[in-house]
């Protein structure tokens, strides 16, 4: 019992932020209602899957910096495609999507493993790819995603928990915890860890390392969708996601460097975060301010996490 | 006839660029034999563990397993093969809990946990992250997943290196006992009285070549030390610089039972001015701490360390360069900046100085860098980078770069590794001048040969401990090399 709360202890402080933040909420704006929370989970929804993917490719010891990238690409497939399609063709390019998105994270992580050029350099030369191909998909925002996918992230099923918020939850989980519980799971964190141990204990390095940036990219394309889905077009624009996933990746007690941390806390972390961003508008305070105040909080965050890596390798 | 072996390596060969670590290396392994690998520094020994482990592919030669060919392309390949490996430093993931860690290896928990227990460790929590255990534990639960995956050959690196003696005791016996039962155990070490203890025979190498192959009986170190050294160092004439030309007075350095880690436990040591001191000793046997130490990156955990008669103790890399010790990387790359010129490189310790703003001293620095640039004899790419030198040259950068700015006292660690005998001819007169100006230097060296050639007198440390002080006239290879594998002498003049 102790041993779990010593290793969940951020995961609860992370609650207790979040519970903070909801009296902050309640505070600034008494009238604060179940809706309200319904569009904070779908405006949190992309970022949550683009965290989850960020959170696996920095666990297996790396970064992505395209993840904003693959899922423009996500959301335009998307959106050109469905476009006056009807139902069995709108399910079936999702599945094309996801697929698309394993194999721009594969493509991303085996770039890495054969030139041996740091992740950081790779993914960031990516990022403008990735981004160039969804300007040749769709050079404009356009195209029109399948009205009854648009529905299912509206409203909710029981008050105060939204649809937006099942559809996160459930997607990482589905993807993440038969992966979590896999072999490969393990060799994620081990290859995180500690290469030559975990190379010397058999791991196959090379291929752990694609398949964590090939979980990325599916995590990205989950995103895209659900951006296209929210929005109802495809948008050729990486939008502001790659700071965000790594700062709530970090403040989600994943830790730069790779091998310590989960989901869970980055999920959490985007709650946390999103919410601090609504509370900022309901009190008024000035747009632009806003976003100061949201790139100081992710600046903090992540150069208090690289501070705790220093320290963490150190001791 | 004789069964076939379970292991069966023979014409072993291995190429980096242009060196050659391995040219003919051989080692039959039978079941239910105890084998020493053996060879002194540089002799290809990790080359050839790393073959047989499946992490370096080998150029030429084959390896059999119950007699057919093997590639063991990887260190799974090898497992998968029976071969085992535990090496010196601990192999479970930190950040993962034991648990875990067995799992990644495909270690059933059940035989583990009778392991451990065999081995002496009674509680056991499955559930705790490695990173947290302790390192002596950390190196029994290594080799209790290496006994639990049933090896054909169990490989032990340097594996009690760095554990207290009682679980040593314990370790040999548990080994021992698992090769009476019938798996080949190859064992590599420094120790000859772990040898003597546990192993049927030992295998010698020498200068990437298997030079013998000899049963472990009384008396039989003086053969191996001998198979080691080869005949041709021994024609080497010692440099005639005797006791008397030992600067006296002061000393600059005094050491005191300094020890740190598991390593270094007592080592005590004068340096003067003027002096160039050796320090020999194997791999692991506490030198890199006694480096760190000096050069401020870690502190002591006991003993005392006085400069020109104060008591110092350093915090931080920037009170021993304040102090006047200067520490030489034996890695080049730790100590210039390779992208930046020759001339650049030599001036940095001028200008480096904390606590000086302001323009620099263009035209002292300037000439006293041509000084040393000419001294060098490597002045016509002083404007190149430093990283178009070749090694040897660089070294002498590292070391020529003090002759320029002055230095109190110089710590050498290994600087000739992987240098061509041209320039290493040309180092030792540099570190000799710097001596002669004055400065007292302390030498690591892995080559017995060059407490000759370079040095005055040699300290020769083996288990953390000062073993034996030769002067350099009487520092035959023959009596270097006993020290440093802790075999008494005859001679006894420590």
């Amino acid at each position: 019992m102790i041993r779990v709360l010593r290793n969940q202890a951020w995961v609860l402080g992370l609650v207790g932020l979040l519970f903070a933040l909801a009296l902050v909420t309640k505070a600034i704006q008494p009238t604060y209602s179940a809706s309200g929370f319904e569009s904070l989970a779908r405006a949190a929804l992309p970022f949550a899957f683009a965290t989850a993917g960020m959170a696996v490719a920095i666990l297996v010891g790396g970064i992505d910096l395209s993840v904003a990238s693959m899922m423009a690409v996500a959301s335009v497939t998307a959106a050109v495609l469905m476009e006056g399609a009807g139902v069995g063709t709108s399910i079936g390019v999702v599945f094309l999507v996801l697929g698309i998105g394993l194999a721009m994270g594969a493509i991303n992580g085996a770039l890495i493993v054969v030139t041996k050029v740091p992740d950081i350099v790779v993914t960031l030369a990516m990022l403008y790819v990735w981004e160039g191909v969804a300007l040749l998909i769709l050079n404009a925002p356009g195209g029109q995603v399948a009205p009854w996918l648009q529905q299912l992230i509206r409203g909710s099923v029981l008050p105060w928990v939204p649809n937006a918020l099942i559809l996160a939850v459930v997607g990482v989980a589905i993807v993440w915890v038969p992966i979590r519980r896999s072999k490969l799971g393990l060799a994620i964190y081990a290859v995180g860890s500690d290469p030559l141990a975990a190379y010397r204990s058999g791991v196959n390095i090379a291929g752990t390392r694609i398949a964590a940036y090939a979980i990325c990219g599916l995590f990205s394309a989950m995103g895209g969708l659900t951006l296209a889905m929210s929005t109802g077009i495809g948008e050729p624009i990486p939008g502001p996601y790659l700071l965000a996933a790594v700062a709530a990746a970090v403040l989600g007690g994943v830790v730069l460097g790779g091998g310590i941390g989960g989901l869970v806390g980055p999920l959490l972390a985007v709650l946390i975060l999103r919410l601090v961003r609504q509370d900022l508008t309901l009190a008024s305070v000035d747009p632009n301010v806003t976003t100061i105040v949201e790139g100081t909080i992710m600046v903090g965050v992540v150069m208090l996490g690289g501070i705790l890596a220093l320290r963490s390798r150190r001791s | 006839m004789t069964p076939q072996p379970v292991l069966d390596a023979s014409g072993v060969a291995k190429r980096f660029g242009a060196v050659t670590a391995l040219s003919d290396a051989a080692l039959t392994v039978h079941a239910g034999e105890v084998v020493a690998l053996m060879g002194a520094n540089g002799a290809g020994k990790s080359t050839f563990v790393k073959i047989l482990t499946g992490a370096l592919k080998r150029d030429a030669g084959t390896v059999r397993i119950d007699g057919t060919d093997s590639t063991i392309s990887s260190p799974a390949a090898a497992r998968r093969a029976g071969i085992v490996p535990v090496y010196q430093e601990p192999a479970l993931i930190p950040d993962l809990t034991v648990r875990d860690n067995l799992r990644l290896g495909d270690t059933p928990v059940d035989p583990f946990l009778h392991w451990t227990r065999e081995l002496g460790i009674e509680s056991l929590d499955l559930s705790e992250t490695a990173g947290r255990l302790p390192l002596a534990t950390l190196r029994i639960l290594d080799l209790a997943r290496a006994l639990a995956a049933e090896p054909k050959v169990l490989m032990l690196d340097e594996m009690t290196a760095a554990l207290p003696t009682n679980l040593v005791e314990r370790v040999l016996k548990t080994v021992r006992y698992q090769a009476d039962n019938g798996i080949a155990v190859i064992y590599i070490s420094h120790r000859f009285t772990e040898i003597a203890q546990l192993c049927d025979r030992a295998s010698v190498l020498r200068d990437g070549h298997t030079v013998g192959d000899v049963p472990i009986e009384p008396g039989v170190e003086d053969r191996i030390v001998e198979m080691m050294l080869g005949t041709a160092l021994t024609s080497s004439e010692p440099a005639p610089r005797g006791a008397e030309a030992r600067p006296a007075g002061k000393p600059r350095l005094r050491a005191r039972g300094l020890a740190a880690g598991t390593a270094l436990e007592d080592v005590s040591f004068d340096l003067h001015p003027g002096e160039v001191l050796g320090v020999v000793a194997l791999e692991g046997q506490g030198q890199d701490e006694l480096f760190d130490i000096l050069a401020g990156f870690r502190p002591a955990d006991r003993g005392t360390l006085e400069v020109d008669g104060a008591p110092r103790r350093f915090r931080h890399p920037a009170d021993a360069i304040a102090a006047g010790l200067t520490y030489v990387p034996g890695d080049r790359a730790h100590a210039l900046l390779a992208g930046r010129s020759v001339r650049e490189n030599i001036a940095l310790p001028l200008t480096a100085r904390m606590g000086r703003w302001g323009p620099i001293g263009m035209r002292a620095e300037a000439e006293k860098v041509a000084a040393a640039i000419e001294r060098l004899q490597i002045d016509t790419r002083a404007q190149g980078e430093v990283q178009r030198l070749s090694g040897g040259n660089q070294q002498k950068v590292t070391i020529g770069r003090w002759l320029a700015k002055g230095v109190e006292t110089l710590l050498l660690f290994d600087p000739t590794r992987g240098i061509d005998v041209r320039t290493k001819g040309q180092i030792y007169p540099l570190v000799r001048e710097l001596a002669d100006q004055g400065a007292a230097v302390l030498f690591y060296t892995s080559e017995l040969e060059e407490v000759r050639r370079a040095c005055d007198r040699a300290v020769v440390i083996f288990k953390g401990r000062v073993v034996e002080v030769i002067e350099a006239a009487e520092a035959t290879d023959e009596r270097l090399m006993r020290a440093a594998y802790g075999l008494q002498t005859s001679e006894g003049a420590a």
